[in-house]
C-alpha cells in the first residue's frame, strides 16, 4: 500500500491575526507555524493504514521554510518520506495552482491512497482535495469521519448537514479528513531523533514540469485586499438578579434587537 | 461578453436546500445590476416537481438533469452532469451554496473547466459588471476581497448570509430537460443516516444556543435543549466540550468546527477562546451568559449576563415560553 499525504503549514490557531502593511495579506512576523489541524488527522490515518496493511507513506508540502518544518514534524510522527515543493514562484498561489503542483508531484508515484486535511486552516478554501482528485482523475471521498479499506475497496463515512452519509468506492482514491476521523499521535522522542537524520527531497517548478506555468501571474483568482472583520457594536451588561436579567434579556431580544 | 449566472440548486431526497434558494436570489439581485440571464440547474431522480418551487424565484431558465443515475449523490456523476450543463450554458459565473455537497463537488467541477472558485463567500461587490467576492479567512479573523482574472468563475455562498426572496416580476421562466453523457462512477453514496438529536442544521439555523465548559457536564445539555426547543434553535458547542466527549463534533462552532452567522447566538458557559469567537462573531446578535465577568466572550456580546447559567438559562426559557413563539 503506497500512501501520499498532503499537508500545509498554517499560523497557530491561537495566533492573533493582523493585516499586513500592504493590505493584501496577513502579517507573518512573529507568527508560529503548525501543521494545519485537519492535516494531522490525514497523517494519522495514513500511519494507521500502514500499520494495518504495510507499505510506504510519503508526505508532501508546498511552501517556504515553514513547509520544511511541518514535513520534519510529519517524519517525526512516523511518515517514511517527505517531499518539499519549493520554488520562488510558489508564493500566494490560488487553490487551483496549489492543486496543480501537488498533482504533478503525486501523479507518477503509484499511490493507492492520497490523504489531505479537509481544509487548510487560514485560507479556509476547502478545495485542494477535490481539485487534486480531479487532476489525478481519481474517485474521492471528502469530509471523512470514518474510513474502512479492504482489498482495494473503501467505505467512507462523511459528515453532512444533519446527517452522515456512506460512500463506497475503489482505490486508488483521494480522501479528505474531517475532525473525528482519529486521534492524532504526537511525535515520540525516538521519532524526533530519527526524523533529524532523514532527508527531505525538494522539487521545484522545473522538476515538476511546471516552469513558467504556476505563479502569481498564472493565478485566476487574486486577493485584492485583506481587511479586519467589521467591528462589533458596543454591547451592554444586563444587571440585576437572575429573574431581572432573564426578563430584561427577553424584552431586549424582542423589542430592541427584534430577533425573536 | 455575457455576464450570465448559472446557479447549482442542491436537493436531497426531493427537498431543495434553503441556502440554494439564497444563492439563486442573490444571483437575481446581481443580474439586476448587470442585465444578465440566470439559469438554475437541478440534478437528481424524479425532480420535476421541484421546478414549480424554483419558478417563484424567477430564473430565466430552469435546467433539469433527471435520471435514476442521480438518485444517490456521486462526485463523478454530478461533476460530469454539472460540468456539461455549464459548458452548454457558458455562464460568466457559477453560484452554489457553501454546503458539504458543494465542498465535495464545486472544486472538482471548477477544475474540470480550469476555472477558479471562491468558497464560503459572505458578500458580493459589483465593479463595472464584474463580481468581487468577500470571504472570511483565518475563520473570520480577517476578510479577503477576491477578484477573478478568468472568463469564468465559481462562487459558493455561505448559508444564512444572503436573503432568499421570491420574485413578483412577470418575466417568463423557460424550462428544459438536459441529459448529459454518463460518467464512469467509481465511488458513490450508498446510504444516508439522519443525525440523532439535531433537528435544525447549525450552519442554516437562524438561532443557535451553544454550551461550553460552564455547563459542567453532558447531563446538562437537556437544559440548553429546552431553550433550543422554545426558540426553534440549533444546539452548538465549544471545542473544549467536544474534545471532552460531551457531544458530537457536528455541533462544534469555531475554527475546527463550523463557522456560523445566525440572527441570534446565545453562548452559555463559554469563555470565548479566540478559535470560538472566530466561528461565531459574525452573528447578528450575541448573548453571553457566564459567571466570570472577565471572560473574553463579553467583549463580543451584544448583551452580557454575568451570573450562574443554571439559574439564568431556565428563567430565560420560562420567560420565552410566556411569549408562545411557536404559535
Amino acid at each position: 500500500m503506497k500512501i501520499a499525504v498532503c499537508i500545509k503549514a498554517v499560523p497557530d490557531t491561537e495566533t492573533k491575526i493582523k493585516v499586513a502593511a500592504d493590505n493584501k495579506n496577513i502579517d507573518f512576523a512573529d507568527v508560529r507555524f503548525i501543521t494545519s489541524p485537519y492535516d494531522e488527522f490525514a497523517i494519522e490515518e495514513a500511519l494507521k493504514l500502514k500499520e494495518k496493511l504495510g507499505g510506504e507513506t510519503t508526505v508532501f508540502s508546498l511552501g517556504g521554510l515553514e513547509a520544511a518544518e511541518v514535513l520534519r514534524d510529519a517524519l517525526a510522527r512516523g511518515m517514511d518520506n517527505a517531499v518539499h515543493l519549493k520554488d520562488e514562484s510558489f508564493v500566494n498561489l490560488d487553490p487551483l495552482s496549489v492543486g496543480k503542483a501537488l498533482a504533478a508531484a503525486i501523479k507518477d508515484g503509484g499511490f493507492d491512497a492520497v490523504f489531505c486535511g479537509q481544509q487548510g486552516v487560514g485560507g479556509d478554501n476547502s478545495q485542494v482535495p477535490a481539485i487534486l482528485a480531479e487532476l489525478l482523475a481519481l474517485p474521492q471521498a471528502t469530509l471523512v469521519v470514518k474510513l474502512e479499506i479492504t482489498d482495494s475497496k473503501f467505505r467512507a463515512e462523511r459528515e453532512i448537514e444533519g446527517a452522515h452519509e456512506f460512500v463506497e468506492g475503489t482505490l486508488p482514491a483521494v480522501f479528505s479528513a474531517q475532525k473525528g476521523l482519529n486521534e492524532p499521535r504526537y511525535p515520540s522522542i525516538k521519532g524526533v531523533m530519527a526524523a533529524r537524520r532523514k532527508e527531505i527531497a525538494t522539487k521545484d517548478a522545473q522538476a515538476l514540469g511546471l516552469a513558467g506555468k504556476i505563479g502569481k501571474d498564472n493565478c485566476k483568482m487574486i486577493i485584492r485586499e485583506v481587511t479586519p472583520p467589521p467591528a462589533r457594536p458596543q454591547g451592554r451588561l444586563i444587571e440585576g438578579d437572575a429573574d431581572t436579567q432573564a426578563k430584561t434579556l427577553v424584552e431586549l431580544l424582542r423589542n430592541e434587537a427584534q430577533v425573536i | 461578453m455575457s455576464q450570465n449566472i448559472l446557479v447549482f440548486i442542491e436537493q436531497r431526497a426531493g427537498q431543495i436546500r434553503k441556502s440554494s434558494l439564497e444563492a439563486l436570489s442573490e444571483a437575481r439581485r446581481q443580474a439586476k445590476t448587470t442585465s444578465s440571464q440566470i439559469q438554475a440547474v437541478v440534478i437528481g431522480a424524479n425532480i420535476k416537481p421541484l421546478a414549480a418551487q424554483l419558478h417563484k424565484y424567477k430564473p430565466n431558465k430552469i435546467v433539469l438533469i433527471d435520471g435514476e443515475a442521480y438518485a444517490n449523490y456521486s462526485t463523478e456523476g454530478y461533476t460530469q452532469a454539472l460540468a456539461e450543463a455549464i459548458k452548454k450554458e457558458n455562464p460568466a459565473y457559477v453560484f452554489a451554496a457553501h454546503t458539504s455537497m458543494a465542498k465535495d463537488l464545486m472544486p472538482r467541477v471548477a477544475t474540470r473547466l480550469d476555472a477558479p472558485l471562491a468558497s464560503d463567500v459572505v458578500e458580493l461587490k459589483n465593479e463595472a459588471g464584474k463580481i468581487l467576492a468577500v470571504r472570511p479567512m483565518y475563520s473570520g479573523k480577517v476578510y479577503g476581497t477576491v477578484e477573478f482574472t478568468s472568463p469564468q468563475a465559481f462562487l459558493t455562498l455561505r448559508p444564512n448570509r444572503f436573503e432568499a426572496s421570491e420574485s413578483t416580476n412577470g418575466g417568463d421562466v423557460a424550462q428544459e430537460d438536459f441529459a448529459p453523457a454518463q460518467a464512469n462512477i467509481r465511488a458513490k453514496v450508498v446510504e444516508t443516516h439522519a443525525a440523532t438529536g439535531q433537528k435544525i442544521e447549525l450552519s442554516e439555523a437562524p438561532i443557535i444556543v451553544s454550551g461550553g465548559r460552564g455547563i459542567k457536564g453532558p447531563e446538562n445539555w437537556a437544559m440548553l435543549q429546552e431553550l433550543c426547543d422554545v426558540l426553534g434553535a440549533a444546539l452548538g458547542a465549544s471545542r473544549a466540550v467536544v474534545d471532552a466527549g460531551w457531544i458530537d463534533h457536528g455541533h462544534q462552532v469555531g475554527q475546527t468546527g463550523k463557522t456560523v452567522s445566525p440572527q441570534l447566538y446565545i453562548a452559555c458557559g463559554i469563555s470565548g477562546a479566540i478559535q470560538h469567537l472566530a466561528g461565531m462573531s459574525s452573528s447578528k446578535v450575541i448573548v453571553a451568559i457566564n459567571k466570570d465577568a472577565d471572560a473574553p466572550i463579553f467583549k463580543s456580546a451584544t448583551y452580557g449576563l454575568v451570573g450562574d447559567v443554571f439559574e439564568i438559562v431556565p428563567k430565560v426559557t420560562e420567560e420565552l415560553r410566556k411569549l408562545n413563539l411557536g404559535s
